[in-house]
């Protein structure tokens, strides 16, 4: 893409600075929205541009919007910057490198959703990266973007970052709100959802970072010009966070229904010593596992053709994994995440996850029987479909697919230890 | 006491929630006692409990389900080595590994003279730049990308220094 709609410090120095923000246009479409446009206004635009949410589920923004109820009051905005997925690292370099456009997304979400008081959760690791934003906030404020009746209009907010400390369930939009009401993150039983019963029990909207930078081009360029980018039902920039076994890992944002090829090869160089890829996790850790066929590799990255390729498109955290990697070690990293990360309250995920890492470090150490690989796939469908939230199929995903595609990998410790078994450490978590 | 010694700090926690909300700041100023006193005491659990109008068993649910608040003393500066897979993949196990040994210590344990603790930790959202690890101490958390175990023993070097310069 010749000019980036999101990562635009990559084309525009200091983009990080209030004045450099405002001399490219910066905070044009927050005065535009509150000096002449109704939420009403600003909720058509987002669902006409076709946004979907970047957090992962890829759920159309002004839909979730719209579903508000009327006239109930004091309403929440929050932002989830609680960016855990392993292989994801998007959010992160939009918050830190061109934070104004989120800050600014944040604004018009909160005027869409008739909020005045905005949250913005960041995972407790972004320790450095929410002191910066605190400042970029109270620039914010003194440049009279926010406060009291902003730009001389009946638009008051208020915006707060809110710290976490260290849990990949708070990523979950409820058990993120448990969180911000000073609870253990664990996941409300939902109905009701955020949008009728959210923060301190109000009616609140909870959107992932990435989707709020995209509000500011959408409402200050039009949904006409918003959809000219990616797919008819996928539309937009995203930004693809690229790692694993490739030469340029990054973040690159393209349009969406780009393709594997394109992302690994061109954008990212390939793989180091002209190695095969084996296989692909398109939306991180969680990622039923593709196997990297020239179709795979021919396959747009847009939420309907990665679903019908076999998996999710998720956040785009593509990680790349060549014929070196086993895939019994493989589950058995993305297993040991889960099972750390579950929250407990309910029981599939809870023992499901334990079982699946035990087993697995079983086969890897070479000790198990071929009944034992096939316990694992019990275990791992009695996850299936039976948790309260989406971690329990998450933590399914890898493990079922390495199972199904590649089963020699699970099948060839069943005589012989594995090499790489002695490098694994499993952390116990108090 | 926290309050004495933060008020001004703990005043602005406190006004970011609905005053009727004071609980939402349990949280943040857990990462106060966390700073101040390396670990949660239990007299840090009835300190923040008084400030948000909560009981110490309910904040000690919440400093035991977090990570990042320690039930223990950790070392002065806590190495917290990311082994997830993205960095697994670019050796962040061996990375951690190297320095335990190079410390003399086992994953969770504390050096002889009380300045480090390496620990295995999850995703920190770094895979492009891995391995990654992250230093906890009274400053904060900080970020150190793209490590090789010279670069982790010289960061730990110049640690040591400080704490030293500290000292004298």
């Amino acid at each position: 893409m010749s000019e980036h709609i999101l990562l635009r410090h990559r084309d525009i120095a200091d983009i990080d600075k209030i004045q450099v923000y405002l001399a490219h246009g910066g905070f044009e479409a927050l005065r535009k929205t509150v000096t002449s446009l109704t939420p009403a206004q600003v909720l058509e635009e987002v669902k006409a541009s076709g946004l979907r949410g970047r957090g992962g589920a890829g759920f159309p923004t002004g839909l979730k919007w719209a579903f508000l109820p009327k006239d109930v009051f004091p309403r929440y905005l929050v932002a989830n910057a609680d960016e855990s997925e392993p292989g994801t690292f998007k959010d992160r370099e939009l918050m830190e490198r061109n934070p104004f456009q989120f800050l600014e997304g944040v604004a018009l979400a909160a005027f869409a959703a008739q909020a005045e008081r905005a949250y913005i959760y960041c995972r407790g690791e972004f320790w450095d990266l929410t002191r910066e934003l605190d400042r970029h906030i109270a620039e914010m404020r003194a440049a009279g973007w926010l406060g009291e009746h902003i730009r001389g209009s009946g638009f008051s907010l208020e915006i707060c970052t809110h710290l976490g400390a260290g849990a990949y369930i708070c990523g979950e939009e409820t058990a993120l709100l448990e969180s911000l009401e000073g609870k253990i993150g664990q996941p409300r039983i939902r109905p009701p959802f955020p949008a009728t019963y959210g923060l301190y029990g109000k009616p609140t909207v909870v959107n992932n970072v990435e989707t709020l930078a995209n509000l500011p081009p959408i409402i200050a360029r039009g949904a006409a010009w918003y959809r000219s980018i990616g797919t008819p039902k996928s539309s937009g920039p995203k930004v693809f966070s690229l790692c694993g076994h490739v030469n340029r890992p990054g973040n690159y944002e393209l349009p969406l229904g780009t393709t594997f090829r394109t992302l690994i090869y061109e954008v990212g160089g390939g793989l180091p010593g002209g190695r095969t890829p084996k296989a692909i996790m398109p939306a991180g850790a969680s990622s039923t596992l593709l196997r990297a066929t020239q179709a795979v590799l021919d396959t747009p990255m847009d939420y309907e053709s990665v679903a019908a390729a076999g998996s999710q498109l998720g956040s785009a955290s593509v990680i790349v994994l060549d014929e070196t990697v086993d895939m019994s070690w493989l589950a058995l990293k993305t297993s040991r995440f889960f099972k750390h990360e579950s929250c407990g309250k309910c029981t599939p995920c809870r023992e499901g996850t334990y079982w699946m890492l035990r087993l697995l470090e079983h086969i890897q150490s070479g000790q198990a029987s071929a009944e034992d690989v096939n316990m694992l796939g019990e275990v791992a469908g009695q996850i299936q479909n039976k948790c309260l939230c989406p971690l329990g199929e998450f933590a399914i995903g890898p493990v079922q697919s390495g199972l199904a595609l590649f089963a020699e990998d699970f099948q060839r410790h069943l005589s012989q230890p594995a090499p790489r078994a002695e490098a694994v450490v499993v952390s116990e978590h108090a | 006491m926290l309050a004495d010694k933060y008020a001004d700090e703990i005043r602005s926690l406190l006004e970011k929630y609905p005053a009727e909300r004071k609980r939402s700041a349990v949280m943040p100023l857990l990462h106060l006692a966390q700073r101040e006193y390396g670990y949660i005491t239990r007299a840090a659990l009835e300190e923040v409990a008084e400030l948000c109008g909560t009981t110490p068993t309910e904040v000690g649910t919440v400093a035991g389900f977090y990570t990042l608040y320690h039930a223990q003393p950790a070392g002065r500066h806590t190495l917290q080595v990311c082994t997830d897979l993205p960095c697994a993949l670019h050796g962040g196990e061996q990375l951690a590994k190297k320095l335990c040994a190079n410390l003399g210590v086992r994953l969770g344990e504390v050096t002889p003279d009380g300045l480090f603790m390496v620990e295995e930790v999850m995703c920190l959202a770094g895979c492009d730049k891995a391995p990654v690890l992250q230093v906890q101490d009274a400053q904060g958390i900080h970020y150190h990308e793209n490590q090789s175990e010279d670069s982790a023993m010289r960061l730990i070097d110049d640690l040591r220094r400080a704490s030293k310069e500290l000292k004298a």
